[in-house]
């Protein structure tokens, strides 16, 4: 009896002793603690959380969101590659909604032509750039971990880990992602990432004219974007989808997609 | 028989172990250390620490100059024209959306005291019609010109200065935005009647246009003060200098029967149909 005790111990403890080896060896080393807090003291992303709003009916179409972050984040020149573009939206009377976006339009917009302007009841444009979803479709979908979501809830993209397999584009419902042509990464808005951890405003919202884009915390009740969800009735893009984007519109017309 | 007892040897430390139990350690832990090993050997540093991604990452996103400096930046050295902006219609512009990115501009100028690289002064028309030129689907109010209506053959800065546009005739309350109502009622017999005898418009909707609207007359009646066989207004009153018996009347019970009266007369422009 007592043998038989021993036996069924050992055997419990062997098992016992593998599980654990595996939970340790699948949890990883842990975070070296006094870099981590080295860094905080400057920034810490736990402080944080960004947002951007924009307000449909600010937007002028002049385009100069599109340049500046073509230059701030050395985009492709070529008409094929945005971080952020702009749209431009004309809904007829039979409510149909066609929308041009020339060059993204990065060198503005061109007049419409005389048979175009005909039958529209309304017309406005519409900033888009990356939603930084809380809930990110890219992330799920990236089958290295090449993408991700911050503590900021900014999400990024690892250039050095990318293998270029552009399943994250594909799975975008915003279209917000491209494949870098020199790289051979994907690219996309990152909130302008080296901008806010020190301390500006993304290129965007830095050279928009008119503040239709408002940048800051989603959580602080002094932030100006925290001020804009507070005065204006807030839309997100595709918000059957469920992937809670952290970019708002303000009066944003039922017709965009 | 003996070789096959030869294991015995190895159980030295952990007592009376059978072969068999010894020989599955042996593999288990042999597989467990190998993928181990693989799993360091595959497995990026950094990688996990922070989710299933490199935290590298995060500080490779990180580590690029700015090349827009900030608008704070710019009045530090340029304070007359930051104070000349402050308080113009450009107030909201920033510098360096015509002026260009201005970090390496303002990094040489705190290094060395006076900067090499200077930022771009844009003289071309097209920089102000980006903003500037007519486009239907831009906000209502926004000034707009026609490019060859405005003094085609002129530089813009030679009449606007850019930190203070100021334009030499400033359009009036209404007018500012709604300009081709402003025209049309202009020549029309209702061009004497102020806005605001037909509209009320609180003071909200020049701030937020479009979320509050002004009133609108709603009732015949309100035609029938003016225009009602019955009535005694004094067109003075309106700021009309015409007789009372020079306002055409009509009877509102058998004139256009249940129709409104702006479904016939533009009111902006009565005498047109």
């Amino acid at each position: 009896m007592a043998k038989n005790l021993k036996r069924r111990e050992f055997v419990r403890k062997c098992a016992e002793g593998t599980a654990t080896v595996l939970l340790l060896s699948t949890c990883g080393p842990l975070p070296s603690t006094a870099e981590a807090s080295e860094k905080s003291k400057a920034y810490s992303p736990k402080n944080h959380l960004y947002g951007m709003g924009i307000q449909v009916n600010k937007c002028i179409g002049c385009g100069s969101c599109v340049r500046a972050c073509k230059i701030e984040n050395d985009v492709p020149r070529e008409p094929y590659f945005f971080r952020t573009w702009v749209e431009r939206y004309l809904i007829d009377s039979d409510l149909e909604a066609h929308v041009d976006s020339p060059k993204g339009g990065y060198d503005s917009f061109p007049p419409l032509e005389e048979e175009e302007g005909g039958d529209i009841l309304r017309s406005f444009f519409v900033p888009k750039l990356c939603n930084h979803c809380d809930k990110p479709p890219c992330v799920q979908v990236c089958p290295v971990g090449a993408t991700f979501r911050t503590q900021e809830g900014v999400v990024l993209i690892d250039e050095g880990y990318c293998v270029g397999c552009r399943y994250c584009i594909q799975a975008c419902p915003y279209g917000a992602r491209y494949m870098h042509p020199e790289k051979h990464t994907a690219d996309k808005c990152t909130f302008c990432y080296h901008r806010i951890t020190k301390g500006l405003l993304p290129a965007c919202v830095e050279i928009c004219p008119t503040q239709a884009r408002v940048f800051g915390e989603l959580k602080s009740p002094n932030s100006p974007l925290h001020r804009m969800m507070r005065m204006t009735e807030l839309q997100v893009l595709k918000p059957a989808l469920n992937t809670e984007p952290k970019v708002l519109y303000s009066r944003l017309d039922g017709e965009v997609r | 028989m003996k070789l096959l007892r030869s294991p015995s040897r190895w159980d030295l430390s952990i007592g009376k172990w059978p072969d068999q139990v010894v020989r599955l350690v042996i593999i288990f832990g042999s597989g467990l250390i190998a993928a181990i090993a693989l799993r360091q050997h595959f497995i990026p540093e950094t990688f996990g620490e922070l989710g299933h991604f490199r935290s590298i990452a995060i500080e490779i996103n990180a580590d690029h100059d700015p090349k827009y400096a900030g608008q704070q930046t710019c009045g530090e050295c340029h304070e007359s024209q930051a104070e000349l902006k402050a308080s113009s219609y450009h107030r909201l512009l920033s510098c360096e959306n015509c002026h260009g990115p201005s970090a390496i501009h303002v990094a040489e100028a705190e290094a060395e005291g006076f900067p090499d690289t200077m930022p771009e002064l844009p003289r071309s028309k097209q920089v102000c019609l980006n903003c500037h030129s007519y486009l239907r689907s831009r906000p209502t109010g926004f000034p707009q010109i026609i490019e060859l209506m405005h003094n085609p053959a002129e530089p813009c800065i030679k009449c606007h200065d850019p930190h203070d546009p100021e334009p030499p005739e400033v359009p009036g309350a209404c007018s500012g935005c709604h300009g081709q109502i402003a025209r049309t009622k202009a020549i029309s017999h209702h061009s004497a009647l102020q806005c605001s005898t037909c509209h009320n418009a609180p003071v909200e909707h020049k701030q937020d246009p479009r979320s509050v609207a002004p009133s609108k007359p709603r009732e015949r009646a309100f035609c029938g003060q003016c225009h009602s066989k019955d009535s005694q207004i004094d067109p003075s009153t309106l700021g009309v200098d015409i007789e009372a018996k020079q306002i055409p009347h009509i009877d509102l019970n058998d004139h256009g029967n249940n129709y409104q009266c702006w479904q016939c007369h533009y009111p902006h422009f009565p005498e047109g149909h």
